[in-house]
């Protein structure tokens, strides 16, 4: 299976990755408690996206031609806080405040609370529907900007997600990107056992989507895709993403019991800085 | 009232560039001119009613008014989490047009009732449920919903009802109007059972009963202030409306009047839907006598409670 095959072949982490990753371990030091394994899953797919495709800027969240990326698998959220505190988005400081009652940010992400979220998410499969207006909205107003919408692979179970692709296929948004973080694994196991959802990339193909497959932690790869948009000129884009959940942390890659994790210990924060450091 | 309803937003389209329109997969040739004329800004997309709520929040979060419109129940039991997310949360100018509000589609059967809506959207903050009585009310609330912040559920009668409404008092989402006034009881009606409220008031009044009538056109924000201003001045206190008991313009009397802590001896009943999925069939008005949302149950209601409020004063007097 091409998955399994990708899944092998990821390549390592550079220092970049790992400092992200380090910083997301810090967040669980102050806050103890997470969605891990699919946040790390998640950190090429943002890194790319925010270090070499988005354009925004982060003193001026609202401004018109920015990029829109909605983040709807919202229970990755850790990476995208990370990435946006560090971006400039809001300072430093409330990453340390995670879920806590004087923060901004939550184990979901908000709009209004945080500058850079595009929509409240957290339940899964509406990210997409939000996407379409915003992408439609684009056409109308004749803006260059582009929407991204990273869906997880648990959520593609959500049958508004097919929903939303047939809406999307159907008015042909090439300016709307689809990022599925297929890291194999839902709450309850694989996602082969829980809910297959092979042949992805064609199910995408079939709603009308152009769809390609990429190592999601794969920095060239996905700079490579995502610098050369839309895939074809007149359909949405799908881009599967091939991932490893918990990736870079040894003991919790494609292990259930770091999908969320709670009462993170003192010796798992110090696991976890030790494996960034030898990755 | 829905076509109406649909005009008014053309209408008010042709002049505001920030009205779009999504309809679901509505009858052949609704809003053709729209489509025709606005076609960048008219959306048909099709029975994935969930979807439609995402998009429509996602172009109200760029600017734009989004009127919604398709059958009631589709909305509110279909899309409750996209109404509570989507739209309430990210408090959007969404504006949902919901197709036969209560037992209109009674021929249709319990699938397409839409007897809890109310109660269903009444428990979801920032959400403003407006239920107009006529098409002349109809048309005074449209253009109000242009401007008004947060999403807006406009629950839509049959259509043909009679014009009750006037503009004696000026329209205004989230104000109770004062239809009738007396001191010996208070209706309180929302939606087309204002009908029903007014003609009881009649009849009440040829026996000697003067019931003042309250139409609660908008059960959300709840106009408490109109309500328990009203119910200071009766002993009887009564509501109709086209809706399950549970969680509708009832209930939300009843917690207003529970908390007002009036003289315990004030008495209040509900009229609506009670606790079942109705079993016949027939028509709008045949389930309405079933459950007897009727003029002559009010005015058997309010004249035995009247009675009943009666008779412990006259026993302490004696």
């Amino acid at each position: 299976m091409v998955a399994e095959t990708l899944k092998t072949n990821s390549s390592g982490l550079d220092s970049r990755s790992r400092e992200i990753r380090k910083t997301v371990v810090k967040i669980l030091e102050a806050s103890r408690r997470g969605h891990v394994g699919s946040t790390f899953s998640l950190i090429e797919i943002l890194r790319v996206l925010y270090d070499d495709v988005l354009r925004y800027e982060p003193k001026n969240p609202k401004w018109s031609e920015r990029d829109r990326c909605i983040l709807s698998k919202g229970h990755g959220c850790l990476a995208l806080y990370a990435i946006l505190a560090e971006k400039g988005f809001f300072p430093e400081a409330e990453l340390w405040k995670f879920c806590q009652s004087d923060g901004i940010l939550g184990g979901h992400p908000e709009y209004g609370k945080v500058p850079g979220i595009e929509a409240s998410t957290g339940s899964l499969g509406h990210g997409l529907s939000i996407g379409i207006g915003f992408a439609l909205n684009a056409r109308y107003e004749k803006a260059n900007y582009r929407t991204f919408v990273i869906l997880g692979d648990g959520e593609s179970n959500e049958g508004s997600v097919w929903e939303a692709a047939m809406c999307a296929g159907k008015h042909k948004l090439s300016n709307l990107t689809v990022m599925v973080d297929y890291n194999k694994h839902q709450s309850y196991g694989t996602t082969y056992e829980v809910q297959d959802l092979e042949p992805l990339a064609d199910k995408w193909r079939a709603f009308g989507f152009a769809a390609t497959e990429v190592d999601g932690h794969s920095v060239e790869e996905l700079r490579s895709v995502l610098l050369n948009l839309p895939l074809q000129s007149n359909k949405p884009t799908a881009i599967i993403c091939h991932t490893v959940k918990g990736k870079g942390i040894p003991f919790a890659e494609n292990n259930l019991k770091w999908h969320h994790k709670n009462k993170v210990s003192d010796q798992e924060i110090e696991s976890m800085l030790a494996a960034l450091e030898e990755n | 009232m829905r076509q109406l309803c649909l005009d008014t937003v053309y209408e008010l389209a042709k002049k505001d560039p920030r009205i779009f329109f999504i309809g679901s997969d509505l009858g052949v040739g609704t809003l053709q001119k729209f489509k025709q004329e606005m076609p960048e800004r008219f959306f048909m997309e099709g029975v994935n009613e969930a979807n439609i709520i995402g998009m429509a929040a996602g172009l109200a979060l760029e600017g734009k008014i989004v009127y919604v419109n398709t059958i009631a129940t589709f909305l509110s039991r279909r899309c409750f989490e996209q109404i509570v997310l989507d739209l309430c949360l990210h408090n959007v100018n969404v504006r949902l047009i919901a197709n036969g509000g209560g037992l209109v589609y009674a021929p249709l059967g319990p699938t397409h009732l839409a007897i809890d809506d109310i109660g269903i959207l009444r428990t979801i903050p920032r959400m403003t449920i407006v239920a107009p009585a006529d098409e002349a009310e109809m048309a005074r609330l449209v253009p109000q919903t242009v401007d008004y912040p947060g999403p807006i559920y406009i629950r839509l009668g049959k259509g043909n009802e009679p014009i009750l409404t006037t503009d004696d008092v000026p329209f205004q989402i989230g104000k109770a109007i004062p239809m009738r006034s007396g001191t010996d009881a208070l209706i309180v009606t929302t939606g087309v059972t204002l009908k029903a409220a007014l003609d009881a008031a009649a009849s009440l009044s040829k026996q000697g009963l003067e019931a003042s009538v309250l139409h609660v056109h908008t059960v959300k924000p709840l106009d408490a202030q109109a309500i328990l201003d009203h119910a200071a001045d009766v002993s009887v206190i009564v509501t109709i409306e086209e809706h399950t008991l549970m969680g509708g313009l009832g209930s939300a009397v009843a917690e207003l009047v529970a908390e007002a802590n009036f003289n315990p001896a004030k008495r209040f009943k509900r009229i609506g839907i009670p606790d079942v999925f109705p079993e016949q069939y027939g028509s709008q008005e045949s389930l309405m006598e079933r459950y007897d949302i009727t003029a002559d149950k009010l005015v058997a209601v309010v004249a035995s409670l009247v009675e009943q409020r009666r008779e412990p004063l006259q026993a302490m007097a004696t």
